[in-house]
């Protein structure tokens, strides 16, 4: 087969010249004439009934069109079927400090804050909950009275016998560890306009990485049909899980909007974005894993308590990731898991890159890391005693088809100097490896049926314009050009030729969504079926007109010509009219299900873990440890991925670098620190995402394994990586300076206070105090 | 409030417009001039997707009172380039992944022109340095810096092919 002429090149994103030169239209960069500005009014209180709310003022306020509260839209709504425990504005109790009680539309900005400072909400606090293991306790003044004891979800798996395996293991360690809250920050606040048509229609644009969910709940909170509702995804400056579900401005708009008949915006302020969170939470992770005398990982048991805030959104998804992702990436024939979702008086944390694999993953590969040396063993020579052979199904059911893990395990050491370094830098100097893996897509949608994950449809008309109507959610990924790439190799036509309309459910079939890492794969899938359909037509109307054999042509750089004979060559234009004369019309639709095979086990909890395919990630950190100030200077991270196929080099190691980046701040910087249910970092001054100053050299290092269901060949890219990047801090740390940090984020406060136990105890035996772990 | 008539020249165009007192620049060019390619991604000026060239110095818009700002040669994104053409710098950003999501784009953008007006030949941790008050969370910098590089190889592609300024 003659190589890709479009697939595997490093092409420059399609959307990068409206990037640049400032044309690109998010969604608070839209207007429209008569538009109002919504702003939302916020709990006070943690936890507090509502006992009324006077909005009387406010609406006599001149300027003010419209006031809303829970009794204008008191349906509820959850991304899960099983968590419908949302209201736009809260009906009877408020549950977080930030929850949405009333919002406004007004003429002004300034005209609907002060409308908000006259809404009267007469609260009565009752008493809340801000530690999960404290909450679990509850015996009364649960959060949600359908949830008893505040535990949204508990899940208990084991797939062999650990505790056997265990018995049976030389080496078996015990540990808990503890990863602070963490939050997307993407740089995009969240933004929805709501239109109020003339014709009782609903339009609304939103930064959403979910549109069709977002388009289900709109019409379920309006009591409006689908059919009547037109949701468009603009620009998104950015998602990382933070608009994979729907978000209340996301509500509040249409809602203020049917209300005021005229259009509304509401724009998040910063300070909101970090209220409306989301993100990935507080973890505790007690693990236990058991070691062969010859470094084979018999068995690993965890508990895991997430700390969930005050509404289910992803939450089971998320605890059920951390358990079906936490053995999987080795070859574990014992595996237990407890896991725990508690509700607390927080935002509600959800999806958020790596979802649910990130905290896991630190423990495990930290422990793994601390036997490996109790064994006496290289870190990396234990996880290559421990690998899969795919394809294979793992312990828990998840179906494996192609694993590029080892390839990436010795590209990282390679290009790390693993060998040459490891046990000879100097004290406060250090290497640490770690792994990681994440799914190309979830097998089972959010909403059980049987209906494509993806569908695509592409036109051809008589000026030869190859249009591509798709789902799909372009967030910053890159992910309408790789659907536009795919179209273009297999139609033989050039970039240019191809035109994108997206994320439009007026216009485009129902695509999923951007998260768990989908898009790449599933619809990719679905533009690959698409293509290939359209090829087929087209080379049945050239091949008519050549009076030759449709499987004697190819079709390159926008042109269709037989591979045996030079002198039938047809131009894509003359091939396009000739198609549509010939057919009718020149249409084709693709459409993606992930195969049965590879939907995962039976038993309860099941569903959360299996996907088509899953990628691969090792990495290899270099840092130094200021042994005076606990500081941490990383040097240089070597990330080797598994993509499957890079079908662009460039956004692929863009997704790998950006991985690594936001794996870095959760290791050593991110937190969000909360009293009493208020955040003390509710910005981007407090809340410190690595800017190029903390953020070293990174390295990332494709690995093509090929995968024999991926659009040629691909898996995902976007997520998987992140979660290696931590675990090898902590431990090059240990190389480093020999004390384990068992906390995120890794501060220099717990490395010197580390530091200051670690000589102590040496002190009170007697030992040197300077000289590493080796 | 009483508005009052303000003078801007705004990507080498005077225009005048009636705003309040205490308005924002930001605010002025997304509202009052359709500009929205200065986006507001903080509360407290600490991301930079906001800025623009203030007399060829980076500056944050959102923390700028537009009227003081009368006389000032003010450029924003829409104006690093005559429209239909792309700046050094621009394209860089475009074939070197530097713009993923591309809303802090406009920010890099306006602090890496002005780093190179002023320093045509940084080093690596010169760009690091200058570009340390734009936060990106898509990226982790390297594509940006890969950009920054193009930029400057397209840079100096065309100081070749013009004669050398006298003095050098």
């Amino acid at each position: 087969m003659a190589p890709h002429s479009i697939i595997g090149k490093p092409l420059p994103m399609t959307d990068g010249p409206d990037k640049v030169t400032g044309l690109a239209k998010y969604t608070d960069d839209l207007a429209v004439a008569g538009m109002l500005c919504g702003r939302i009014l916020h709990s006070v209180h943690p936890h507090a009934r509502i006992r009324s709310i006077d909005t009387s003022k406010a609406e006599a306020l001149p300027g003010v069109k419209a006031v809303a509260t829970g009794k204008d839209a008191p349906n509820p709504y959850g991304i899960l079927p099983i968590g419908h425990d949302e209201r736009v504005f809260a009906l009877d109790k408020a549950r977080y400090i930030g929850d949405n009680v009333a919002a406004v539309a007004a003429t002004s900005a300034e005209i609907a804050e002060q409308a908000l400072e006259l809404i009267e909400v007469n609260y009565e606090p009752l008493p809340a909950w801000f530690d999960p293991l404290e909450s679990m306790k509850a015996t009364s003044n649960w959060i949600h009275e359908e949830r008893p004891n505040n535990i949204e979800k508990e899940y208990h798996h084991e797939f062999g016998n650990a505790e056997q395996a265990f018995a049976e293991s030389a080496f078996v360690s015990e540990e808990r560890y503890i990863t602070g809250e963490v939050t997307h920050a993407a740089m995009e606040p969240h933004s929805t306009l709501a239109i109020w048509e003339p014709d009782g229609r609903l339009t609304v644009y939103s930064s959403t990485q979910v549109p069709y969910y977002l388009h289900r709940t709109i019409s379920e909170v309006c009591e409006m049909p689908m059919s009547q509702i037109r949701v468009i995804k603009p620009l998104v400056g950015g998602g990382f899980g933070g608009k994979s579900e729907v978000i209340p401005l996301e509500v509040a708009a249409p809602v203020l909007a049917k209300k005021a008949h005229r259009p509304v915006k509401i724009t998040y302020t910063r300070e909101e974005v970090f209220y409306a969170h989301r993100g990935r939470p507080y973890t505790i992770v007690d693990i236990k894993v058991g070691l062969t005398r010859e470094g084979r990982i018999n068995a690993v048991a965890a508990r895991v308590v997430q700390d969930g805030g005050a509404y289910c959104g992803y939450g089971p998804v998320t605890v059920l990731y951390s358990g079906a992702l936490l053995g999987a990436i080795y070859d574990i024939p014992n595996v237990r898991y407890d896991g725990y979702r508690v509700l607390t008086n927080k935002p509600a944390c959800g999806a958020m890159r790596g979802h649910g694999t990130v905290n896991v993953r630190f423990a495990f590969e930290s422990l793994l890391d601390q036997l490996a040396h109790d064994a006496g063993l290289d870190p990396v020579d234990v996880r290559r005693r421990n690998l899969l052979k795919a394809p294979c199904i793992t312990v828990n059911g998840l179906r494996v088809t192609s694993y590029g893990l080892p390839e990436c395990i010795e590209k990282a050491v390679e290009r790390s100097g693993w060998a040459e370094k490891r046990g000879k830098l100097p004290y406060g100097r250090g290497l640490g490896m770690a792994c990681s893996h994440y799914v190309s897509g979830a097998a089972n949608p959010i909403i059980r049926s049987n209906m494509p994950h993806t569908t695509v449809n592409i036109k051809v008309d008589r000026d030869a314009a190859v249009t591509l109507f798709t789902g799909a959610s372009e967030i910053g990924q890159g992910s309408d050009t790789i659907q536009a790439q795919i179209v273009a190799e297999v139609m033989g036509v050039k970039m240019e030729r191809i035109k994108l309309v997206a994320a439009d459910t007026g216009l485009t079939p129902v695509d999923l969504g951007s998260y768990s890492s989908r898009v790449t794969f599933m619809a990719g899938n679905a533009c690959l079926e698409a293509a290939k359909n359209l090829r087929a037509q087209l080379f049945a109307a050239v091949a008519r007109k050549f009076a030759c054999d449709p499987a004697g042509l190819d079709a390159r750089d926008d042109f269709i010509f037989s591979t045996e004979d030079q002198r039938l060559r047809m131009s894509f234009d003359d091939a396009a009219v000739a198609a549509i004369d010939f057919h009718g019309a020149l249409v084709a639709t693709g459409t993606y299900a992930p195969p049965e095979e590879s939907r995962g086990g039976k038993h309860k909890g099941a569903g959360v873990g299996p996907s088509p395919s899953y990628s691969y990630s090792a990495q290899v950190v270099e840092l130094s440890v200021d042994t005076e100030t606990g500081q941490v200077r990383v040097h240089r991270i070597v990330a080797a991925h598994d993509c499957g196929k890079a079908l662009n080099p460039l956004t692929v190691e863009g997704q790998i670098e950006g991985s690594v980046y936001m794996g870095l701040g959760q290791a050593l910087q991110e937190e969000m620190v909360w009293k009493e249910g208020r955040l003390m970092n509710p910005s981007l001054l407090e809340y410190r995402i690595p800017s190029t100053l903390e953020t070293p050299e990174i390295e990332s290092i494709i690995v093509e394994s090929h995968d024999p269901e991926g659009p040629f060949g691909a898996k995902e890219a976007g997520e998987g990586s992140l979660a290696a990047t931590i675990p090898a801090v902590a431990n090059a740390i240990y190389d480093a300076v020999g004390v384990r940090i068992n906390s995120l984020p890794i501060t220099p406060e717990k490395i010197l206070a580390a530091l200051r136990e670690k000589e102590t105890q040496r002190g009170a035996k007697g030992v040197r105090s300077n000289g590493g772990p080796r | 409030m009483n508005k009052e008539l303000i003078r801007l020249k705004v990507n080498g165009e005077v225009g005048e417009i009636a705003v309040p007192p205490q308005k924002l620049l930001l605010d002025v060019l997304r509202e009052d001039l359709g500009l929205t390619g200065s986006k507001r991604g903080c509360d407290d000026s600490s991301c930079g997707c906001c800025a623009v060239l203030m007399d060829g110095v980076p500056m944050l818009s959102c923390v700028a009172i537009a009227s003081c700002y009368q006389g000032a040669e003010i450029v924003t994104v829409e104006g690093l380039a005559p429209p239909g053409t792309l700046d050094p710098v621009q394209e860089g950003f475009v074939v070197a992944g530097g713009a993923q999501c591309g809303f802090c784009t406009p920010g890099f953008l306006i602090a890496t022109r002005a780093l190179l007006d002023r320093n045509p030949n940084p080093t690596l941790e010169e760009i690091r340095v200058a570009l340390s008050s734009n936060l990106c969370r898509c990226t982790g910098y390297m594509q940006i810096y890969e950009s920054v590089k193009y930029a400057l190889e397209r840079a100096h592609a065309w100081e070749v092919a013009r004669p050398a300024p006298a003095g050098k």
